[in-house]
């Protein structure tokens, strides 16, 4: 099973990044090998449509779910016709997000932001 | 004779200028250009609307030719498409029409579909012809909108023509004043004025456009843009005072010149100093 997180560093001890579309990296988590593999977001500088791009790097890393504070509208359209499930994280650190998810503590996200961009949600 | 309005950010009083140089100059066209949110017919209050929708090209998919080379998600700077699941994704709201993804296809599995984004309405206020550009909520671009009133205005080229701007100096404000002849540059007596008459400064200089500069909302005091005005040697059209009865009729979505004799003269002047500007200019450079 593998884990996406949006990382503000290219280390376990990271925070968890605020943004998803525009956070600078992803760790991909391996739950079983325990692998860490850290990717650059490159959706980050974006014009636009950073969420989508982002997305589309889940689920060309095959992700099997996704742990993000918060969601916008297009990003979450992308990441569920994968079929990709998106978990809110809890707390600041990673590796505390990694554990909850381990442990089935992590809430499912259902509150999905309209976009910052001219989609109603200024 | 084309005349854009313009100014760094919004309230700086674009409209306030527009409407009544229009109205003082009776015979005249305005368009609003500022499609996000266009308030010159609260004051024109055009009659006999006629309405015409404005569509744009995007792309649709067919599935069957796809054969999911990416070439149109790695070429979109927007990021609209996405490929998932074998299956190319379009976000409508996101594109920008450039119909670059068509382009690059070598499958042929794009093709553009007709998508309404707005509206523009023309209609009559006295002996002003008013037009109206409308972008839908949540669009991309308001450009087409644009592009659709100062086509249809274009031959009209005697005609004195107020072009009312959207704020800031982004895309959609050089389409407003690509073609005007002319650029007043409305600006506020504050610092942050001072920034924003800056923005539209540089942009106008940038286009080589002949323009000058209106003081709103002056007060005795220090006025910081008309400092920056003199230091930048740029030409001051006129001043408009910070005036109670003047913020009231316009809050009342009155138009100032056709209610008080003071403000006919004071937007009759400005127009007569406007229009003489642009002539002098067109010697200049003819």
């Amino acid at each position: 099973m593998k884990i996406a997180i949006p990382v503000d560093e290219k280390t376990l001890e990271s925070s968890v990044c605020a943004s998803f579309g525009r956070t600078p990296y992803f760790l991909i988590y391996d739950t079983e090998t325990k692998d860490s593999v850290f990717i650059d977001n490159s959706a980050a500088a974006s014009t636009g449509g950073a969420g989508i791009k982002a997305a589309q790097t889940m689920v060309d890393n095959k992700a099997n779910a996704l742990l993000t504070p918060r969601c916008g509208q297009n990003a979450a359209d992308v990441i569920k016709s994968a079929d990709i499930k998106i978990f809110k994280t809890t707390s600041a650190s990673v590796k505390d997000n990694i554990a909850a998810y381990i442990d089935g503590k992590l809430p499912l996200l259902d509150e999905i932001h309209a976009g910052f961009h001219g989609h109603g949600g200024n | 004779m084309k005349i854009a309005v313009l100014s760094g950010k919004g309230g700086t009083g674009k409209t306030l200028v527009s409407v009544n140089l229009a109205a003082a100059a009776k015979t005249s066209t305005y368009i609003d250009c500022d499609v996000e949110e266009p308030n010159g017919h609260l004051f024109l209050k055009p009659k006999g609307i006629q309405e015409e929708e404005i569509s744009v090209k995007i792309p649709k998919v067919n599935n069957e030719l796809c054969n999911g080379c990416r070439k149109c998600v790695d070429f979109c700077k927007f990021n609209a498409l996405a490929y998932i699941k074998n299956k190319l994704i379009v976000f409508d709201d996101v594109c920008h029409s450039c119909g670059g993804c068509i382009l690059v296809c070598p499958e042929k599995a794009l093709i553009e579909k007709e998508k309404v984004i707005g509206k523009v309405q023309k209609g009559v206020s006295g002996e002003v012809t008013v037009w109206t550009g409308i972008l839908n909520t949540g669009e991309a671009t308001g450009i087409p909108i644009i592009k659709k009133l100062l086509d249809v205005n274009n031959p009209q080229v005697d005609r004195l023509t107020f072009i009312d701007c959207p704020p800031g100096s982004a895309c959609i404000v050089m389409e407003s004043i690509k073609d005007a002849d002319y650029c007043v540059l409305v600006a506020e007596p504050t610092l942050f004025g001072v920034h924003n008459l800056n923005m539209v400064y540089e942009l106008v200089k940038l286009f080589n456009s002949s323009f000058g500069v209106v003081l709103n909302k002056c007060l005795e005091e220090e006025n910081p843009a008309e400092k920056f005005c003199l230091e930048k040697n740029i030409k001051i059209l006129g001043w408009i005072p910070f005036d109670n009865e003047l913020g009231t009729l316009n809050s009342n979505a009155e138009i100032a010149v056709n209610k008080n004799e003071k403000y006919r003269e004071l937007f009759s002047s400005l127009l007569d100093t406007v229009t003489k500007e642009v002539q002098h200019e067109t010697i200049i450079n003819s």
